[in-house]
C-alpha cells in the first residue's frame, strides 16, 4: 500500500497546444485521489526537469498529439542529468509504433495510445508510484 | 417485440397515434430516454405534431433568408463543394512538389498549414529540430513562400492560408504577389484560423501575444483587406478548435457565432460597415459522427446568423446574410484500434456536412489517430468525397432532409439550445469578456470531461474500444510520410544563409516600423507587418517584434 497519493506531473513539451488529453486525463487523476501537477502546454524540457525536482513527483505524464514525442528523449536525458532518473515517465497521444519501440529504448515507461481506459493509466501511475517508492526506500 | 401492425388491439375510437403509442411502450416499456450530444432528448419517432414551424418565415427557399435550406440556390447541384485537403510537411520544396502534383489531380485551391513552429510564432533555427516539418511546411521568409507556390499562378488559385495572428504567411503571399508582378485585388483565399480566441480556449497552436492585442491584430488585418485585397477572406470563424477540444456541438455552434458577433462588433467600433465586412465573413466547423445532430447544427446555425446579421448589424447586402462554411471531419471521433473502422466514421460525417449545405470540406485520412496521414490514407479520404458526390448522388437534391419532421423539429430544438447557450456568452459580456473571464473553457472543460465518462462507463459505445474489440497485431503500415533530415538541413543552412546576406538596414527599419504602429492604435500594425515582409524580415523576427511591444499571451487554461 501507499502511504500518501501518487504525485503525478501532467505536462506537454514542444510546440504543439492540443490539451484535451491531459486536461482530461489531469482532472481524471485528480479525482482518482492522486496529487496532480498541471502545466499548461508548450514546457521547455529545463522547466519541466525542474518542476519535477521541487515538487517531488512520483512520475511524469508528457501528452503528445503532434509529433513532440520526438523530443521526449531529450527530456529523459536531461532528467537522467539531474539525478532524477527515478522518476518514472509516460507518454500519452498519437505515437506512431515506431516511435514507441524509439521512446522505450529511451527510457519511456509506457505509451498510452488513443482510446486508453483512464482507469489503466490510473493503475500504470500507482506501480509505477509503488516502484519508485521501493527503490527509494 | 414486434407485432403486426393488424394483431394489434385495437380499443375503440383510438387514433392511429395512440395506438402506435401503446405499441411501442409495450414493445419497448419505460427506456432511459435518449439524449444526443448537445443534451437533446430525442423521441422515438417525429410526425406533423412535432413541427409547428412557418415554412416561408423559418425555412424558405435556397439562396434566400433565413437560409434554412441552404445559401445559395442551387447548392451543390449548381457547384459542388470544394475539396480542400489540408497539405504541409517538410520543406518549401517538398510542398510545392506535393501541390504541383494534386494540382495535377484536378486540385484547384491551395491549401498550406505550416510547421507548428510557425504556428508558434518562431524561426526554424529557435525550435527543436527534431520537430521540423513534422506537422506542416517550414515558411519562415516571402522567400520561402514564393517557393512554395512556384509555377501557381496567384491570380487564379485561390489560396487558404493556415495563418493566425499577426497572419505573416499572407504578409509573404503578398510579398510574392508584388515581385511576381501579381495585381493584389485578384488574390482570393482565406485567413483560416484569424480567430484568435478559439486558440485561447481551445487550440494552444499560437497565440504568444496577448489577448488585448491579438483583439487589434485581427481587426487590423480585416480592415487592410478590405482595403486592398477585394478577393480575400480575412475572417474565419472557427468552432472546429472548440467541438474538438470538447465542445458539444450546440456548444461550439454557440460559442462560434458569438465570436462572430464580437469581432462583427470590433469591426464596427472602428467605422467600418457591416455590408463592407460581413460578405468576407466565412466559418469553420467540426463535424462529428452524429448525423442528424451535426445536420441540424448546420441548419440552425444558418438560420441564426441571417437573422443576426439582419436584425442586430443592420447588414442590407444578402452577402452579407450568408453563413459560408467549410467542414473538416472530426479527428477526436476516429479511433487507434481497428483503424479502418475510421473509413466508415469519416463517411458519416462528411454525409453529415453535405447535408448540412457546407461550401468546402476536409475529410480525414482514416490512419489520423495513429499518425499523420499516409499518402495512402489521404486517397482514400479524397476518395470518400467523390464517392458521395459522383457514385451515392449526394448532390442531386438541394436539402434533401428538408421537411423531415425529426430534422425540422431537430434543427428548431438545436436552434434554441444554441440562442441559449449564446444568452449566457452575451450576460458574460460578449465572448471577449467570457473568455477572459474562463466561462468558455471551464464549458468546453466539462462537456470533454463528460463525454469521457460516457465513453468509460460504456453508455456511450465506441466500437473497437469499449465494445467489439478484437485482438491486433502490429499493423502493417506504410512509410510515413516524414520530412527527410539532409532537406531539413540544407533549407535551414539556406535561411541561416538568408538572414546574412538580406539588406540589413532595411530589415531593421521595418522593425522599427512595426513596433512603433504596435504602441499608435492610428497606424495599421498589420499593414507593416506586409512592409516587414517584403524588407526580408523573417517570420519569427515579425512575431517576436509583435510580442514584445504588445505583450506575451498565456495560455488560458484550467483543469
Amino acid at each position: 500500500m501507499i502511504a500518501h497519493p501518487p504525485k503525478v506531473l501532467v505536462t506537454k513539451i514542444g510546440l504543439d497546444g492540443h490539451d484535451r488529453g491531459s486536461r482530461v486525463v489531469a482532472s481524471f487523476l485528480r479525482d482518482a485521489g492522486m496529487e496532480v501537477v498541471y502545466t499548461p502546454p508548450w514546457q521547455d524540457i529545463p522547466a519541466v526537469v525542474k518542476l519535477a525536482m521541487e515538487e517531488d513527483v512520483d512520475v511524469i505524464g508528457v501528452s503528445s498529439l503532434a509529433t513532440d514525442h520526438l523530443i521526449v528523449p531529450k527530456l529523459m536525458q536531461a532528467l537522467g542529468a539531474a539525478g532524477l532518473a527515478d522518476i518514472a515517465v509516460i507518454v500519452g497521444g498519437i505515437v506512431p509504433d515506431a516511435d514507441e519501440a524509439m521512446l522505450r529504448e529511451a527510457g519511456v515507461a509506457r505509451v498510452f495510445h488513443p482510446g486508453s481506459a483512464l482507469d489503466e493509466i490510473a493503475a500504470e501511475i500507482g506501480r509505477l508510484t509503488r516502484a519508485r517508492r521501493a527503490l527509494n526506500a | 417485440m414486434n407485432q403486426p401492425l393488424d394483431a394489434g388491439k385495437l380499443s375503440e375510437g383510438e387514433t392511429g397515434c395512440e395506438r402506435w403509442q401503446r405499441e411501442y411502450a409495450a414493445s419497448v416499456g419505460s427506456a432511459k430516454p435518449v439524449r444526443n450530444r448537445s443534451g437533446i432528448e430525442v423521441r422515438p419517432l417525429y410526425t406533423p405534431q412535432d413541427w409547428h414551424g412557418d415554412y416561408a418565415a423559418d425555412l424558405g427557399y435556397p439562396g434566400q433568408p433565413p437560409y434554412t435550406r441552404g445559401i445559395y440556390a442551387s447548392m451543390h447541384r449548381g457547384r459542388t463543394w470544394s475539396q480542400r485537403q489540408l497539405i504541409g510537411l517538410g520543406t518549401p520544396l517538398d510542398y510545392n512538389a506535393r501541390l504541383l502534383d494534386m494540382i495535377d489531380q484536378g486540385t484547384t485551391a491551395v491549401s498550406l498549414i505550416p510547421c507548428n513552429s510557425v504556428f508558434r510564432g518562431y524561426d526554424m533555427d529557435e525550435v527543436h529540430a527534431e520537430l521540423l516539418g513534422t506537422c506542416g511546411v517550414v515558411v519562415n521568409t516571402a522567400e520561402h513562400m514564393d517557393q512554395c507556390l512556384a509555377g501557381v499562378d496567384l491570380a487564379r488559385t485561390s489560396c487558404a492560408m493556415n495563418d493566425p495572428s499577426p497572419f505573416t504567411l499572407l504578409a509573404f503571399l503578398l510579398a510574392t504577389a508584388k515581385k511576381r508582378g501579381s495585381d493584389w485585388r485578384a488574390i482570393s483565399g482565406t485567413s483560416n484560423q484569424s480567430d484568435y480566441l478559439s486558440h485561447f480556449v481551445a487550440n494552444h497552436m499560437f497565440f504568444r501575444i496577448a489577448l488585448p492585442g491579438a483583439r487589434r491584430i485581427l481587426t487590423d488585418h480585416i480592415e487592410f483587406c478590405n482595403r486592398h485585397l477585394p478577393n480575400w477572406n480575412p475572417m474565419s470563424v472557427v468552432g472546429q478548435h472548440m467541438q474538438q477540444a470538447g465542445a458539444t456541438p450546440a456548444e461550439a455552434m454557440a460559442f462560434t457565432l458569438s465570436s462572430a458577433i464580437q469581432y462583427a462588433e470590433d469591426c464596427g467600433a472602428r467605422g467600418m460597415r457591416p455590408d463592407a465586412f460581413l460578405p468576407r465573413f466565412t466559418f469553420f466547423f467540426d463535424i462529428s459522427v452524429s448525423l442528424f445532430e451535426e445536420i441540424a447544427k448546420f441548419r440552425a446555425g444558418r438560420r441564426i446568423w441571417a437573422r443576426i446579421t439582419r436584425e442586430r448589424f443592420g447588414a442590407c447586402d444578402p452577402r452579407s446574410w450568408r453563413f459560408k462554411f467549410h467542414g473538416q471531419t472530426s479527428g477526436v471521433d476516429l479511433t487507434r484500434q481497428q483503424p479502418l473502422n475510421n473509413v466508415a466514421r469519416v463517411t458519416i460525417q462528411a454525409m453529415a456536412g453535405i447535408f448540412g449545405g457546407l461550401q468546402s470540406l476536409h475529410t480525414d485520412a482514416y490512419d489520423e489517430a495513429l499518425s499523420c496521414p499516409t499518402e495512402f490514407g489521404a486517397r482514400i479520404a479524397v476518395n470518400t468525397q467523390n464517392i458521395l458526390r459522383e457514385e451515392a448522388h449526394l448532390t442531386d437534391v438541394i436539402d434533401p432532409l428538408g421537411g423531415s419532421y425529426y430534422i425540422e423539429s431537430l434543427t428548431d430544438a438545436m436552434e434554441q439550445k444554441i440562442l441559449g447557450i449564446m444568452a449566457q456568452v452575451e450576460a458574460a459580456g460578449g465572448m471577449y469578456l467570457a473568455v477572459e473571464q474562463g466561462l468558455v473553457q471551464k464549458m468546453i472543460g466539462a462537456s470533454a470531461r463528460g463525454f469521457q465518462e460516457q465513453i468509460e462507463s460504456g453508455e456511450q459505445t465506441l466500437v473497437g474500444v469499449n465494445a467489439y474489440q478484437v485482438e491486433e497485431g502490429k499493423s502493417e503500415r506504410q512509410a510515413l510520410p516524414a520530412p527527410d533530415p539532409a532537406k531539413m538541413q540544407a533549407h535551414l543552412a539556406a535561411f541561416k544563409a538568408y538572414k546574412e546576406q538580406r539588406s540589413q538596414a532595411a530589415v531593421r527599419t521595418a522593425q522599427e516600423r512595426l513596433a512603433s504602429a504596435a504602441g499608435d492604435t492610428q497606424q495599421n500594425i498589420f499593414e507593416r507587418v506586409v512592409e516587414a515582409a517584403e524588407a526580408g524580415c523573417t517570420h519569427g523576427e515579425i512575431c517576436a517584434t509583435l510580442r514584445r511591444e504588445l505583450g506575451f499571451g498565456q495560455p488560458l487554461v484550467m483543469v
